[in-house]
């Protein structure tokens, strides 16, 4: 078969099973373009702006596990790509991301919508590839989609000049089948000296831990997590990114730890003798202030990445390996091992986290008479019975939505954790939903998050992506607003805006169905009302308590037993903003 | 301490940038750094000499060891091993200083490559610090010009550092 570049990239693309290519055309990737026409298989998904099409693509391999792929032309297409990348990158999300670059002849000459893209996303993908001959191409996909999905998951850029899919010439086409690199070979099983001393370390502890996080969803090993959590019975908590790898509504989940973590959660960890990590990476959002972390544990680390091992915190025993095969390693020696779990240190230990959990760290006042974001998740989860997608953008909604919806399965909560983009959460929604057309998916967002990606809307008329938007509107940056609150003496600089737009006319505008409430009483029925609207897009606009704050809180330079709580219920609805 | 990190790299376009671009992104520092195409021209290899207490240290062969285009990396400092860099010094000369510099050279074994009436260039291959006294022996303002290739190095033995 003899394929132009422009084919070739379409026919890698089908090879490959893409199912959607999330997209925006311009002059670099025309011939692409042209030869994505007239063909059915993998389906363009136009979006309104090339940061939508990263985030949306990103959020279809959140959810599904397969990788993203994007194509956006060069210059500002590519540019405007970046913030996606980069967002992808820090949470190490599968994609593939084709970019259009000037043609060889041209490049490094400042051509018309010339960007170094090789350099500029460098700092943020897991490799990329500038192709200069178009015998390279089928080869270098292959290679952009196995180190994507492989070992520790990432973005990687193809940038692909304009005269290598030029039309007019015509190569012989074959797709790898598999491919292999001397210089990349990531580690899969864990070393098994080291997997029999952390078995042995685990069984004696006294008051143990289990901390996870996104690379048991990434690395799909939720199944062995939960086999390891319940045949040791400790406590286990999860972070922002792990959340939904251990069932929430389980009795041995102690919460997300971390700045906004549980009570329970980070007292557990501070007081643990024993933790175990798994595929977590100790955030400084998770490790709060370094020197006092954890001071009587010792550590084991499984991680596939030996970089983000002893990276801020110093392990006892690393274990670099896939989650699934270590754990499964692990438990077969649990099995066999004589050394038994000590019951009655555990008893004990439950006990005290029973004393924590009485704290009710996440009990809020229920009674003011305002809509309280924290009761609107409350009630999303009940009516969505807690098997919704939900996508969050950045801020106090994001934190509230973590808190107040159990996840139970893996790959339903889906936010930008490591760079913390705000915009996300509607592209991601709609990238979700079309994967799963047949669940409900809901984008928790706030009014000034929803306003980054806002064009967005109109992506999703187009391709009848009926997701709801649950618009948790404080009238507040409210996540920056509560820092001013807490560490500027309540000078919110510039965490206001004077003009929101009118969310329901807004809504209408662009095809969907737009509600506003008000009242809390009102929440339950538009919920339902929005969520019994099949096959519309809503947009629900719920003018929450614009005073409130997300609690327990560790704030910057404290460590986990330093946590802030909410006052004393009831506090926080009567007052007024200083 | 100072470590001697020597790297077989993909020879692709942009791979000495990736490396370079790693130790600015990082906040790790870059003492000097070689790179040449080793015997097998899809492979080049380069000697990075930086400074670091061991957890940075860690961090940075971890960290390089990431790179999809590193083969494979030792730390020379952990091995037995030769290091040398290469000097050319241009150095003022006079009828008076002339033979007290050939002098000087001759000590520490460098060689004159270049004459003119007024200047020597010295060519000189050692350790670093070899190449740090000779310069320190010369009189600072005879020195017209100092080109130093930066440390190279290898293990010694039998065993290298290849595929
Ligand atoms: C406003 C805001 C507040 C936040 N507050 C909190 C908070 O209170 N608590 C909290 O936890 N986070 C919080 N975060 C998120 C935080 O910034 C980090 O993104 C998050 O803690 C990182 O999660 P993780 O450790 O699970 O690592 P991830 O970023 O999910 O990384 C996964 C790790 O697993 C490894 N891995 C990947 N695949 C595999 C595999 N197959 N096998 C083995 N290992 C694998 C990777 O190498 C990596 O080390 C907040 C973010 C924002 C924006
Ligand atoms: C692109 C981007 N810019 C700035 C920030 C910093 N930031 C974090 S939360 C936040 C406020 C979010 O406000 P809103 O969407 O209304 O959510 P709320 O906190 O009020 O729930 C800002 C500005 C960010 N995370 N991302
Ligand atoms: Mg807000």
């Amino acid at each position: 078969m003899e394929l132009s570049g422009g084919q070739i990239v379409v026919q890698c693309l089908k090879d490959e099973g893409v199912e959607f290519l999330f997209g925006y055309p311009g002059g670099a990737v025309l011939h692409l373009y042209d030869a994505l026409f007239h063909q059915e298989d993998v389906k363009h998904i136009l979006v309104r702006h090339e940061q939508a099409a990263v985030h949306s693509a990103d959020a279809y391999a959140r959810a599904t596990g397969k990788p993203g792929v994007v194509l956006v032309t060069s210059g500002p297409g590519a540019t405007n790509a970046v913030t996606g990348i980069a967002t992808a990158y820090m949470d190490s999300i599968p994609m593939v991301i084709i970019s259009g670059q000037v043609s060889t002849p041209v490049i490094g000459s400042d051509a018309f919508q010339e960007v170094d893209m090789i350099g500029i996303t460098r700092p943020c993908v897991k490799h990329n590839f500038l192709v200069k001959n178009v015998a390279d191409l089928a080869e270098t996909l292959k290679k952009a989609f196995h180190i994507a999905t492989t070992g520790r998951p990432g973005p990687v850029v193809v940038d692909i000049p304009k005269d290598i899919t030029d039309p007019k010439i015509k190569i012989p086409y074959k797709y790898p089948k598999k491919i292999t690199m001397r210089s990349y070979n990531p580690a899969v099983k864990g070393h098994t000296g080291q997997i029999k001393k952390a078995v042995e370390l685990l069984l004696s502890a006294q008051r143990p831990i289990i901390y996870a996080g996104g690379g048991v969803i990434l690395g799909d090993g939720n199944k062995e997590l939960i086999k390891l959590a319940q045949t040791l019975g400790y406590p286990i908590t999860l972070t922002l990114m792990g959340l939904g790898a251990y069932p929430a509504t389980d009795k041995q989940f102690v919460g997300m730890l971390g700045m906004h973590g549980t009570y329970e959660a980070n007292m557990a960890m501070h007081e643990s003798d024993v933790i175990i990590a798994i595929g977590a990476r100790f955030d400084d959002r998770v490790t709060g202030r370094l020197t006092e972390f954890c001071p009587y544990a010792k550590i084991i680390h499984i991680d596939i990445d030996p970089a983000s091992i002893a990276k801020t915190v110093k392990v006892d025993i690393p274990i670099v390996g896939e989650v699934k095969s270590v754990l499964k390693d692990m438990l077969e020696l649990i099995k066999d091992s004589e050394i038994k779990t000590n019951p009655k240190a555990l008893a004990a230990w439950w006990k005290q986290i029973a004393q924590w959990r009485d704290v009710q760290c996440l009990e809020y006042d229920r009674n003011s008479g305002l809509i309280k974001p924290q009761y609107v998740i409350e009630q999303l989860y009940q009516v969505t019975k807690g098997d919704a997608i939900v996508t969050s953008d950045v801020g106090q909604h994001q934190m509230f939505a973590a808190q107040y919806y159990p996840f139970d399965k893996p790959r339903r909560w889906i936010n930008s954790g490591g760079l913390g983009t705000m915009g996300f959460g509607l592209p991601a929604a709609i990238g979700v939903k079309l994967a799963y057309p047949e669940l409900d998916v809901a984008c928790v967002t706030g009014e000034a998050s929803i306003q980054m990606c806002i064009q967005e809307l109109s992506t999703a008329l187009q391709y009848k992506t009926p997701v709801k938007i649950i618009n948790l509107n404080n009238r507040y940056m409210g996540m920056v607003r509560q820092w001013q609150e807490f560490s500027y003496e309540s000078r919110y600089s510039h965490s206001y805006m004077d003009t929101i737009p009118d969310f329901v006319k807004l809504a209408e505008a662009y095809g969907h169905v737009g509600i506003r409430i008000d009242k809390p009483e009102e929440v339950r029925s538009a919920l339902e009302q929005a969520f019994a609207l099949k096959d519309r897009t809503v947009f629900l606009d719920i003018i929450t308590d614009r005073t409130e704050n997300v609690y327990p809180m560790i704030e910057a330079g404290k460590a986990h037993h330093e946590m802030k709580l909410r006052v004393a219920l009831g506090t926080s609805t009567d007052r007024e903003l200083a | 301490m100072r470590h001697i990190i020597s790297i077989l790299i993909e020879n692709e376009a942009g791979a000495l940038s990736r490396v370079a671009g790693l130790f600015s992104a990082r906040g790790y520092n870059i003492e000097s750094l070689t790179v040449a195409p080793t015997e097998d021209p899809s492979l080049s290899r380069m000697t990075l000499v930086t400074r670091g207490n061991d957890d940075i240290i860690e961090q940075i062969t971890k960290q390089l060891n990431k790179l999809i285009d590193v083969v494979k990396l030792i730390d020379l400092v952990e091995t037995p091993h030769v290091e040398r860099e290469l000097m050319l010094v241009k150095i003022k000369t006079t009828q008076e200083t002339r033979e007290e510099i050939k002098r000087t050279t001759d000590i520490f074994r460098g060689n004159i490559i270049d004459v003119t009436a007024h200047s020597y260039v010295v060519e000189m291959t050692g350790p670093s610090d070899k190449l740090d006294a000779f310069v320190s022996a010369i009189a600072a303002d005879n020195i017209i010009e100092v080109v130093r290739s930066g440390t190279t190095g290898i293990s010694r033995g039998e065993k290298g550092l290849h595929l």
